[in-house]
């Protein structure tokens, strides 16, 4: 579904991203492991379309994606969250959630004075829509909120939710789990599971959790110094001596 | 007489009034939903001004027009005038981050005043364009002032409903999201150089309605109506004062600050003859000392931005903090 063959980034001399190649297969859950700042949130950049990489190609669906923009790559089926959460801080939650949707009525100027019956019936089901995602995510009271005013973990959720507000086919989680609670992050690994399971989503999962990346992922990939180190399942992965060397370390050894 | 004068003075500054509010929404379109930074609301006040006086005015011998068209006519072709000059405008100029575009357009709004300026054909140079019609000028003069009021009025209403529901669609709310956060907007599949592009002709073509509005007010419209500090400083203040992201907020703005603004004129008139002359700086200085206060102790202005979503909930205790 996605192949990604020699993705290079330079920022200014520093290589961010230094020849990446591998497959995402339809219906996976590709855990993206390693050290901060291995590269994976450029990785994320470039695919994207957040960012143009230096060289490399980008296939989506049997089709050369590389140079295309973010909102075009989006009305493909790819949908991204961010590490540091992009919410709209002066709409509200719910607004946050409706605006997602891609090709509305109500989004041609003329529509919205000559059409206005139809606008309204779409927006009555998009609404419908992200109530139902606000109350699986737990935040139907805070609806009315300014997104701006919510915590770090709740404007997480929102981006979680965003990516549930439109017919995904590849969707690019970036450390989904960072501050959110432990029982909502336990729902939150179903909600992914269902939505791959039901919904066909793709995932590729940015995550230091690694009891999420166990339950979920498969394959793990391990990246480090901007280039992948391993690709394999979680077990092999994690027993990996240069994984262990470059990012687990110690820890592994004493949480296992 | 003195009553008069009043009326007529009530008048005049109401008719101000809903011309500057058109502009200050025309600029709420852009800065409140969008968050472009235009500051060159003078160059399209002029094109759509200049657009209607020669489309309205009756034939001239020594430049192009007058087409002597129903001031309708005129009025459309205005906003169209000014739509058609910010396309090439915002193409260029709105992949600039806000405060280039700022500078930008400010030297947008400086070449279109020097061009008319010193052009003949069309817009008779420094001299301008006289003898517009007015709709309802042929009544006698308090009439008339009080007909082109109702007129004035109506458009401002009609407009204020036309922008007010765009703010509430779906348009509205992609726009303000493209301005909150715009990587976020792209990724969420939202053409962020088309809709601003949008925005942008949009509120310009409201600011040249408001233009039109303008000289056929006046009855003629020369080069010195194009004032930066007159039709861009002072309609960012009203913006600012009553509101961005409001359009109630726009309008409010647009009547305090003109009322602050035309009562301090009576009152420097009144000076000395010699100090008049001086006085005049020191409404430029209040003027400024408002937006100081206003951006110190009111930020979000005196109508800060609502709250949208579903308008049929009520708002909770803590939407109001």
């Amino acid at each position: 579904m996605l192949e990604l063959d020699g993705l290079v980034m330079n920022f200014d001399g520093f290589r961010a991203v230094d020849g990446c190649s591998f497959r995402v297969g339809e219906g996976s859950i590709t855990g993206l492991i390693g050290p901060n700042g291995a590269g994976k949130t450029t990785l994320f950049n470039l695919i994207a379309g957040a960012l143009q990489p230096t060289s490399g190609t980008i296939r989506f669906l049997g089709e050369d994606v590389t140079a295309l923009a973010s909102h075009q790559l989006f009305h493909k089926g790819l949908v991204r969250t961010f590490q540091i959460p992009h919410e709209f801080h002066k709409l509200t939650v719910l607004e946050n959630l409706m605006m997602v949707p891609p090709s509305q009525p109500g989004e041609n100027l003329l529509a919205n004075w000559f059409s206005w019956r139809r606008v309204s019936s779409v927006e009555t089901e998009v609404e419908r829509k992200a109530y139902e995602t606000l109350g699986f995510l737990e935040l139907t009271h805070v609806a009315h909120e300014r997104a701006g005013n919510l915590s770090g973990g709740q404007k997480k959720l929102l981006e979680l939710g965003r990516t549930m507000m439109t017919d995904a086919r590849l969707v690019l989680l970036d450390e989904p789990a960072a501050g959110v609670n432990r029982t909502l992050l336990r729902k939150l690994e179903t909600k992914i599971e269902i939505l791959n399971r039901e919904r066909g989503y793709t995932f590729i999962l940015i995550e230091h959790d690694m009891e999420m990346i166990e339950k979920l992922c498969d394959p793990v990939i391990c990246m480090a110094e901007g280039k992948v180190l391993i690709e394999g399942d979680f077990h092999a992965v994690r027993s990996n001596p240069q994984v262990l060397e470059a990012y687990l370390g110690e820890t592994a050894g004493g949480a296992a | 007489m003195e009553i008069l004068g009043l009326v007529n003075y009530a008048l005049f500054m109401a008719i101000f009034i809903a011309i500057y509010a058109l502009l200050a929404l025309g600029l709420n379109i852009q800065w409140g939903f969008a968050g472009l930074f235009n500051a060159g609301i003078a160059g399209f006040f002029a094109v759509g001004a200049y657009t209607s006086a020669i489309l309205t005015s009756p034939a001239a011998a020594d430049r192009i027009g007058g087409f002597e068209l129903p001031f309708v006519a005129g009025w459309i072709g205005a906003m169209c005038a000014a739509a058609l000059v910010a396309w090439p405008i915002g193409k260029i100029c709105l992949r600039f981050r806000s405060d280039y575009l700022a500078i930008a357009s400010i030297g947008i709004a400086e070449i279109i005043r020097l061009v008319i300026k010193s052009e003949p054909v069309l817009t008779n140079g420094a001299r301008g364009i006289s003898s517009i019609p007015r709709p309802a000028g042929d009544l006698g003069y308090m009439e008339s002032q009080a007909a082109y009021l109702v007129i004035v009025l109506a458009v401002l209403v009609a407009v204020y409903f036309l922008v007010e529901r765009q703010f509430n669609a779906p348009w509205g709310r992609m726009m303000r999201a493209i301005r909150d956060n715009e990587p976020a907007a792209r990724a969420m599949g939202k053409n962020v150089e088309y809709r601003r592009l949008e925005a942008f002709i949009f509120g310009s073509a409201l600011m040249g309605l408001g233009g039109a509005l303008f000289a056929h007010f006046n009855r003629s419209i020369t080069p010195e109506a194009i004032d930066p500090m007159v039709a861009t400083f002072l309609v960012w203040i009203m913006l600012i004062l009553g509101g961005s992201g409001n359009n109630r907020g726009a309008i409010l703005g647009a009547a305090v600050v003109w009322i602050i603004w035309s009562v301090s004129e009576i009152a420097t008139d009144r000076l000395p003859h010699e100090y008049a002359v001086q006085a005049k700086y020191i409404r430029l200085f209040l003027i400024g000392l408002m937006l100081q206060l206003v951006l110190r102790f009111r930020p979000e202005g005196l109508l800060p931005e609502p709250l949208r979503g579903d308008r049929r909930a009520a708002p909770t205790e803590r939407d109001r903090s």
